[in-house]
This record gives structure tokens, C-alpha cells and sequence, in this order.
């Protein structure tokens, strides 16, 4: 028979010399490679005292991010949930009321706004697909948890907080055009 | 009387005498037709104001081989026999149809992700079709002070590119036409006048006959967007109306009821206020089936037949 490959090798069953029977030699030989990986590099690091260095555009835990003077750029338009494969996102929008537009940007917002991080697949199609500059996926981890319940995440856990201090920076996210189009007027979004 | 021959982006159709190009190209359909953002078959007297329709006749008949000096909007011009009309072959018709959705859009606000229209939004279409990337102008948009038409209609003056649809509707429909167009040129608005609240039993087809988002429902305002709902015929035992609708469903809640719209997304029928408003109990409908929709549609994107609302994503244990 053809092989495919010419890495096959012709196996026997020749009788073992005296040498290969007392299997010394072997396990010295074998011993020997293991204690060389003692002093070489280490290929793994202790994860909660040093940290990886995470990409610039690492995909992990969204954020909903407020604008410059605090307001929330979800408009809850829908979009992420219709892009988002893994359907995990889910929302209620609701009409803001008067007195109300120091808290959301536009006169629709989401009243609710779920993002299920079982389902997530952190793709990052609800951030391409969103229209307001809304909600982005960050360099942080999704913790673990004991429960299902508290894998969905609500508004409490995605919005950033209001003091500037405390902001999630996504600067390195942000390209370009992304920049080019918060900067010029004429991209401006309708007021 | 014999029927004209017209030849439009090379198909040729047999229509009768008067036909419009709109109407010989709607014979044909497909691609050939031209878009309509004012034209309306049902509402007489409708059509030549937006433009977007316009295009080339290049052959003005067999007698006058001529072509006509300009563009002509296919909705308000009869075919000549022997006509040659190009409506997607013509560089010229589809450069101008750039330049006319650029004109629609220059008062028209980019808040689609608010809009209750947004997913059946004819502008949306043309734009998303014809639209320039972004816009040339740097000049605020023109805004309008909210006006309160009912209890039913919400106005969005800032979104209308004042087609008339509504007002022939309320002329064509109803005895007594409360609300017009108010104010000239720019100024131009939508508006009852002496703040008069619209409450005739029709009055709810404005929403489905407006092309934009200028009219739409109060009772569904931002409950859903278009396309996380289900779409489904339906009926019922009218007095005032024939009862023939589509409902628009999300799990076993019904959200908005409309009249049922063709491909031209034209009313089949008129439905009366009762219907519209008043029952969104799925006990008060016969379902007849779901509502065919285009497959290149984003309300056919929905996949969310199962999931309602938040907290449904993960099953209880």
C-alpha cells in the first residue's frame, strides 16, 4: 500500500539487548529531560499577584458609557440585540420624561438593559452595531460565579459610574474614524 | 382602444392608454420600478412632489423619437406608445436620485435608533439605497416646537418631508379635514391649526400612509422596535371597517395593530381607529397566519420568537 505521508515507521519485534532490558539508561535519559525544564524559562505565571499584559482590544465585560456631562448614550435602538448572535441581549426602552435630560441623552432610553454573560460570546457585534458610541466590550474579566442568576447582567452592573474619576477609559478602542466622528460637527448626532 | 407599447429598462410591457410610467413599471416590477416617496396608487391626486421617481425618457414615442429635455417624474407621466423609459439603466436618473435622497435628508434628523418607524422607514430605504455616507451640509437642521394632534398620533414635525399623504387621506377618507399644512416654503408644518385634536374613526391611516417616521402610534411608541415584533394577519368582526389587519406581536402581547401594506408598502384597506387602538388583546383577533415579509427585510432578521423580555434569557431552576 501508497502512504500518504513518509513519516511511518517499519515496526518489529526484534528481541531487547541486555542494555535496553534493564531499562537504566532509559529513565536516566528520560530524567534528564525532565530536570532540564527546571532551569529553562517558565512558560506559566501566578495569575492573581502578575497579571498578562491584555491586549489594546481585548473583548471582555461591556460597558454602557455616559457622555461627557454624565448623560447615557443607550437610545436602546436595538441594534446589539439584533446583532448579537448569541441573543443575550435584552432591553425595555422608555420615553424620558421632563427634567429628565441631565440622565439620558436622547428622549428614548433603556429602562432596562440586559446582556446574559452565559450566553455572551464576546464577538463584539453589539459595539460594531451600535449606533451612539453606547456600549463597548472592555479589558476586564467577567467574574465567576456560584450561580447562573447572577451571570446576567443589568444596567447596575454595565453602566460606568457618573464620577469622572471612576470612568472606563476606551480610548484604545477607539480608531480613527471613530474619533474623527465625535470631533466634527457635521457627524454630530441630532440633538 | 389598443394598448401602448412601453419599453422600460429594456422590458417591454402592454398597458392602456393614460397609464403612468409608475404604474407601466409596477406592471413589470422587480427593479424596474422606481421608488415613490409621495405617490400613493390609492389617494388620487397624489405624486410629483419628492421626486425621487424621477426618470429618463429616452424615446418620447414611435411618432417622436425625440428623447424629453429632463428627467420626468414617472409617478405624474402617461406613457406614449412606443415610449423608451430608463429608470436603473440611466446613470443620469440614478446620479440625480443620489442628489434628490440628499435633498429628503436635509432636514430630516439622524434619529433612526429612536425612531418607532426605524426598520420600515421608506427614507431609510431610499437613503440606504441612494444616500451619500454622510452629509455636505453644515447647517443646523430645521426643528419645530412639539405640537400635541391627539391621543392617538404622535406628531414628529422634524421628521416630515411633507409628501401630503396625510392630508389627501384625511380629504379622500373623511368628511371634514381637521389638520393640513400650515405655514410656507421652510416654515411649512403639519398641524391642526387652532390646536384641534384629530379624532375622526380614520384618523389612525395617517400613520400607515406616511412614509416616515412623522406619524406614528402613541400606543406602541418606543414598546418595541419593528423588528423584534411578530407580524401576523389577522381579522375581526368590524362595524365601521372590513376588520382586516396585521398585528404585530411580541410573544403572546400584541403591540400595534396596522392596516395590511403591499409590497409598495401601500394599504390594501383602511382601518378604522377602533381596530387600531382599541384591541390588543389576542382574544379579539382571528389570526389568519404570518404576514409574508421580504426576506431582505431587518424585520425578518427577528429571531426572538421565544425570548419576550429581560430575565427570560436564562431558564429558572
Amino acid at each position: 500500500m501508497q502512504m500518504l505521508t513518509d513519516r511511518s515507521k517499519v515496526v518489529s519485534d526484534k528481541k531487547m539487548t541486555f542494555m535496553e532490558r534493564i531499562y537504566i539508561p532509559a529513565i536516566v535519559k528520560g530524567m534528564f529531560i525532565t530536570l532540564k525544564h527546571f532551569f529553562g524559562k517558565k512558560t506559566t505565571i501566578s495569575y492573581p499577584e502578575q497579571k498578562r499584559e491584555f491586549s489594546k482590544v481585548y473583548r471582555g465585560q461591556h460597558v454602557l458609557k455616559r457622555d461627557d456631562i454624565g448623560r447615557e448614550r443607550c437610545t436602546a435602538c436595538g441594534l446589539c440585540a439584533v446583532a448579537c448572535p448569541a441573543e443575550a441581549i435584552t432591553m425595555i426602552a422608555a420615553e424620558r420624561k421632563p427634567g429628565e435630560e441631565n440622565l439620558y441623552r436622547e428622549e428614548k432610553y433603556a429602562a432596562v438593559y440586559e446582556i446574559n454573560m452565559l450566553r455572551c460570546i464576546f464577538c463584539g457585534d453589539c459595539e460594531d452595531a451600535c449606533p451612539k458610541e453606547a456600549i463597548f466590550l472592555t479589558d476586564r474579566i467577567v467574574a465567576s460565579q456560584y450561580k447562573r442568576k447572577p451571570f446576567i447582567y443589568g444596567k447596575d452592573m454595565l453602566v460606568e459610574p457618573l464620577d469622572p474619576s471612576k470612568r472606563i477609559d476606551i480610548s484604545a478602542r477607539q480608531t480613527e474614524n471613530v474619533n474623527k466622528f465625535k470631533l466634527e460637527k457635521r457627524f454630530a448626532h441630532n440633538k | 382602444m389598443p394598448l401602448l407599447k412601453v419599453t422600460i429598462d429594456t422590458i417591454e410591457v402592454e398597458v392602456e392608454a393614460g397609464t403612468t410610467i409608475m404604474n407601466a413599471a409596477r406592471q413589470i416590477g422587480g427593479s424596474v420600478v422606481p421608488p415613490a416617496m409621495c405617490y400613493y396608487s390609492k389617494l388620487e391626486g397624489s405624486g410629483g412632489k419628492c421626486r425621487t421617481c424621477l426618470v429618463k425618457v429616452s424615446r418620447s414615442s414611435s411618432k417622436d423619437i425625440r428623447p424629453l429635455p429632463k428627467l420626468v417624474a414617472a409617478c405624474r407621466t402617461a406613457v406614449q406608445d412606443g415610449m423608451v423609459v430608463q429608470n436603473t439603466t440611466s446613470p443620469e436618473v440614478m446620479e440625480s436620485r443620489q442628489a434628490i435622497t440628499e435633498f429628503l435628508l436635509l432636514n430630516h434628523p439622524l434619529d433612526c435608533p429612536v425612531c418607532d418607524q426605524a426598520g420600515e422607514c421608506h427614507l431609510q430605504d431610499l437613503s440606504y439605497e441612494h444616500g451619500l455616507e454622510d452629509t455636505n451640509t453644515v447647517e443646523e437642521r430645521r426643528t419645530f416646537e412639539p405640537v400635541d394632534i391627539g391621543d392617538y398620533i404622535k406628531l414628529h414635525m422634524n421628521r416630515c418631508i411633507l409628501c401630503y399623504r396625510c392630508v389627501m387621506v384625511a380629504d379622500q377618507l373623511t368628511d371634514k379635514r381637521v389638520h393640513g399644512v400650515l405655514g410656507r416654503g421652510d416654515h411649512s408644518e403639519i398641524g391642526t391649526h387652532i390646536s384641534k385634536a384629530i379624532d375622526n374613526d380614520f384618523s389612525g391611516n395617517m400613520i400607515d400612509v406616511c412614509p416616515v417616521g412623522a406619524l406614528t402610534d402613541k400606543t406602541f411608541r418606543f414598546k418595541s422596535r419593528v423588528w423584534f415584533t411578530k407580524p401576523l394577519d389577522a381579522h375581526r368582526e368590524c362595524p365601521t371597517c372590513s376588520g382586516k389587519t396585521a398585528i404585530w406581536m411580541k410573544g403572546s402581547e400584541i403591540l400595534r395593530v396596522t392596516g395590511r401594506k403591499d409590497k409598495y408598502g401601500e394599504l390594501e384597506e383602511y382601518i378604522c381607529n377602533d381596530c387600531r387602538f382599541h384591541h390588543k388583546d389576542a382574544s379579539d383577533w382571528i389570526i389568519e397566519g404570518p404576514r409574508a415579509i421580504e426576506r431582505h427585510s431587518v424585520i425578518s432578521q427577528n429571531h426572538y420568537e421565544k425570548l419576550k423580555t429581560p430575565g427570560t434569557t436564562e431558564p429558572e431552576f
